[in-house]
């Protein structure tokens, strides 16, 4: 490892502390990525190829047995085989490296504050060799620890920890076992590179490497080819988004000249305020994180995702990767602070990608796909955050959706493994992912009942749970930044002024707030309440899980509750204040003035009041109207259930969009491919010409052979034939000849 | 000096040239063959009496490998007769495309 340590960052606050080993936490992750691999294939050559799940299809349940058919992505029918051989091995390798990298960004932490937490403006950049040193395009491998690298690196190893500890009890029977976990670390690794990079390129390298991981683990069970499907759609998609990252890059590098965070930031100013470079570049990344945080048009990956196993959904599609994309414009607020049109853009995409997302919410039957769509829909509140300039409150509510929807998704594994156990045991085939199926739960499941109510309330937005402070601070935002005389309100946006944009935006969060109280409540009221309907003989075997995967949904229960202290609003009687806010002030504080610069945004406090009311009252409407109208009780289990009707079937349906997808766009490019490139261009003009030249009457039993073809390739083979005269006399002529024109020419020229 | 050397080369290099070009017993093109690279070799001679000792040095070598022709090339004669009771090359045309 080529490790040099540069001399730039001696000045720096944080030089001479545990800081100075940055490299170290996404090193860590990568061990533990190489020892899984080399357990998984050491194990496949001493006992024979053990996994891909060959004999997990065997004994599976087929959970495609349903009114969706095969078109349904269903993970998680996993199912007790043979235990791998090293599974106690990985079983400590794979969490512990989380438990020590998280141990080791703690104490980075404590340097931090320390060394001025909040007060330190300058990042302190670790450069460690030359990557890319071509002409002006100098590109360092370096790591960059900041306020925003640091928090991102908490929650990533802090979430991912508990989570690679609940994985340890949901997926130790699977005969894949060590492979988990090798793509789980592998992920960890580049997810810190990506927070970590000290430049756009490296920060891209990481990625497109959470890329590969989501994609490996989306068909993690790829025997099965809906999961295998899901795995590639997620990837393809995000390489539309990842087309519009670099397109970003090229365009930074030939207008700024940099490609390194500091470099940006330093020359961003000359691209003028609003200027038509720096909103294209603001544009151009907001399409990647599009593609790689679910924003419309490109959120349609996410939901097919959940073919994963369920931890990989919680800490991949909930808490860490698809928030790459709000990181991704935190880290470049300096730019998009500069283009308030790209900035507006933000909010009106997330805003309506959180209501659209949220509504589908409303009528999943499918557990994970209800938490699948609901992460899209909070993914839009982040979006709307970032872009309306509050990149305090997008990152706040980055970290408390990390806790409850970490939470909530490792809840629903808890389900779901009972659920499958119970299924195991009476040898029934059905769909343990189906709400359908399940109610009642409570009874059995106690614990895993008050820890997701606990996040239930938290997204939902009641207080004094973490959702309602980051939720509320975003929709303030939205409502407060678009006043009259802000740069957001100066720009105008498909010939509206930006404040009332900024103004239907904010009604749009306030109807997905809503509607997430709705589908929140209805998904708890038909999990855990109301009859079983499991069935009567799989009843006696449902009971809650082991404590390896409650106790880390006990922590992040305790999170849900009180992360929400993290940033208290300046109304608030008492607690620690507005500490994130302080803490991110030095990277993200000048962008937010500048967006919001030109009229004082500090709103009177019965304002700031009646806002909080309104949200309040938003979350308990919607709460309330679902244990009004939703009926537990009524429900039938999926088999016997009838299909929707009228606009619910609709929303079933997703809107359609994914058949709408199909018929714009993957259809006509497989016909193209099939009818024009294959059978048109390949078989008909390249093979057909091939075959009018190559193919003569030898070849004649070929099918498609030309009766005349190939009299070309023989008529000049034939001349060339002719030259050869077998005549040692004839060669030695033509060689003096030759020799003596090289000669005469030489010598004549 | 020099220029009769030369002259006289050229002259010798000329004569093989034409006796390559001309005759078919395959004995006789293989002599002309030599007579040529002696040829050579008095060039390099000639000009090492001007330009230093490489010249003469160089036909040390020309020398040796004529010598490993000669012995590779007379067996391909042998060979060639005693297959077809004929060295001329005229009769011999087996790589006729």
């Amino acid at each position: 490892m080529l490790i040099q340590h540069a001399a730039t960052a001696g000045a720096h606050p944080l030089s001479g502390t545990v800081a100075d080993y940055v490299w170290l936490l996404p090193i860590l992750p990568l061990l533990g990525f190489i020892a899984n691999g080399l357990l998984s294939l050491v194990a496949s050559v001493k006992f024979g190829p053990d996994d891909p799940s060959a004999d997990h299809n065997a004994g599976s349940h087929d959970a495609h047995a349903g009114e969706h058919g095969a078109a349904v992505a269903h993970g998680d029918d996993h199912h007790p085989v043979a235990r791998h051989p090293y599974a106690f091995l990985a079983s400590l390798i794979g969490p512990g490296v989380l438990v020590l990298t998280f141990g080791l960004a703690l104490a980075m932490f404590a340097a931090m504050r320390g060394a001025g937490g909040g007060e330190m403006h300058a990042a302190f950049i670790q450069r460690y060799f030359s990557w890319m040193p071509v002409g002006d395009l100098q590109i360092d491998v370096a790591f960059q620890l900041d306020q925003l690298s640091m928090l991102m690196v908490l929650i990533i190893s802090g979430v991912g920890a508990l989570i690679h500890v609940f994985s340890v009890g949901y997926m130790v029977d699977d005969p894949g076992y060590p492979r988990y976990f090798a793509y789980l670390n592998l992920f960890v690794f580049f997810m810190l590179v990506l927070v970590l990079g000290a430049s756009y390129p490296i920060m891209f390298i990481g990625w497109e490497g959470v890329g590969l991981c989501s994609y490996l683990l989306i068909g993690y069970w790829f025997s099965e080819k809906a999961n295998a499907d899901a795995g590639k759609k997620a990837f393809i998609v995000n390489r539309i988004g990842d087309f519009g990252f670099l397109v970003a890059m090229f365009m930074l590098f030939a207008n700024i000249g940099a490609l390194d965070f500091a470099g940006v930031n330093a020359g961003a100013a000359q691209l003028g305020v609003g200027g038509a470079v720096v909103t294209a570049i603001c544009l151009f990344l907001f399409l990647g994180c599009a593609g790689k945080s679910a924003q419309i048009p490109l959120y349609i990956w996410l939901p097919d995702a959940m073919a994963g196993p369920t931890p990989v959904s919680a800490l991949i599609h909930a808490a860490t990767m698809v928030t790459a994309g709000v990181y991704l414009i935190a880290r470049s607020n300096v730019l998009f602070a500069l283009a308030p049109v790209a900035s507006l853009t933000v909010v009106v995409v997330g805003a309506l990608t959180a209501v659209f997302a949220a509504s589908i919410g409303l009528k999943q039957w499918d557990i994970k796909k209800v938490l699948a769509y609901s992460t899209v829909s909070q993914l839009g509140y982040m979006f709307m955050g970032v872009g309306s300039g509050a990149y305090v409150a997008g990152v706040f509510h980055l970290m408390t959706h990390a806790f409850f929807k970490a939470l909530l998704f490792l809840g629903s594994g808890s389900v779901i493994y009972a659920m499958h156990a119970a299924y195991h045991h009476t040898g029934k085939h059905d769909d343990a992912q189906d709400m359908r199926n399940m109610g009642g739960l409570k009874k059995f499941m106690p614990i895993t009942w008050v820890l997701m109510w606990i996040a239930t309330l938290a997204i939902s937005g009641i207080p004094p749970f973490a959702g309602f402070f980051s939720k509320d601070e975003i929709l303030a935002a939205v409502h407060n930044h678009g006043r009259h005389g802000t740069a957001l309100d100066s720009v105008t946006f498909l010939g509206l002024p930006g404040g009332m944009i900024m103004l239907f935006c904010y009604v749009l969060g306030l109807a997905a707030a809503f509607m997430t109280a709705i589908y929140m409540t209805r998904m708890m009221l038909y999990t855990f309440h109301g009859p079983n309907r499991t069935g009567d003989k799989e009843r006696d075997h449902l009971h809650e899980a082991p404590w390896v995967m409650t106790g880390p949904l006990v922590v992040l229960g305790v999170l849900s509750a009180v992360g929400g202290w993290f940033n208290l609003p300046s109304f608030f009687p008492a607690g620690p204040g507005a500490v994130l806010e302080h803490w991110l002030e030095p990277v993200v504080g000048a962008s937010t003035a500048r967006l919001t610069g030109g009229a004082t945004t500090e709103v009177a406090h019965s304002t700031e009041l009646i806002l909080v009311g309104i949200a309040i009252l938003v979350a308990v409407g919607g709460i309330a109207l679902a244990f009004a109208r939703l009926k537990p009780d009524a429900l039938v289990p999926k088999n016997d259930a009838l299909p929707e009707q009228g606009f619910e079937r609709v929303l079933a349906n997703k809107y359609y969009v994914d058949e709408a997808y199909d018929a714009a766009i993957v259809n006509p490019i497989v016909a193209t491919s099939r009818g024009l490139l294959w059978r048109g261009i390949d078989v008909g003009l390249i093979d057909g010409l091939t075959r009018l030249i190559v193919q003569g009457k030898d070849d004649d039993n070929t099918p498609g052979a030309v009766p005349m073809g190939g009299l070309l390739t023989r008529s000049i083979g034939w001349v060339g034939s002719q030259l050869q005269s077998g005549q040692v006399g004839t060669y030695a002529w033509v060689l003096v000849v030759g020799v003596l024109f090289v000669l005469g020419a030489f010598t004549f020229r | 000096m020099l220029a009769e050397s030369l002259f006289f080369s050229a002259v010798l290099f000329t004569i093989g040239v034409i006796g390559v070009l001309t005759r078919r017993n395959a004995i006789i093109i293989f002599m002309c063959v030599e007579l040529m690279l002696n040829a050579v070799n008095l060039t390099f001679v000639a000009f090492a009496q001007v330009y230093g000792v490489a010249g003469q040095v160089f036909v040390f070598f020309v020398m040796t490998v004529a010598a490993a022709e000669a012995a590779v090339g007379l067996a391909i004669i042998i060979a060639l007769f005693r297959h077809r009771q004929t060295v001329n090359l005229s009769n011999i045309n087996l790589l006729r495309g």
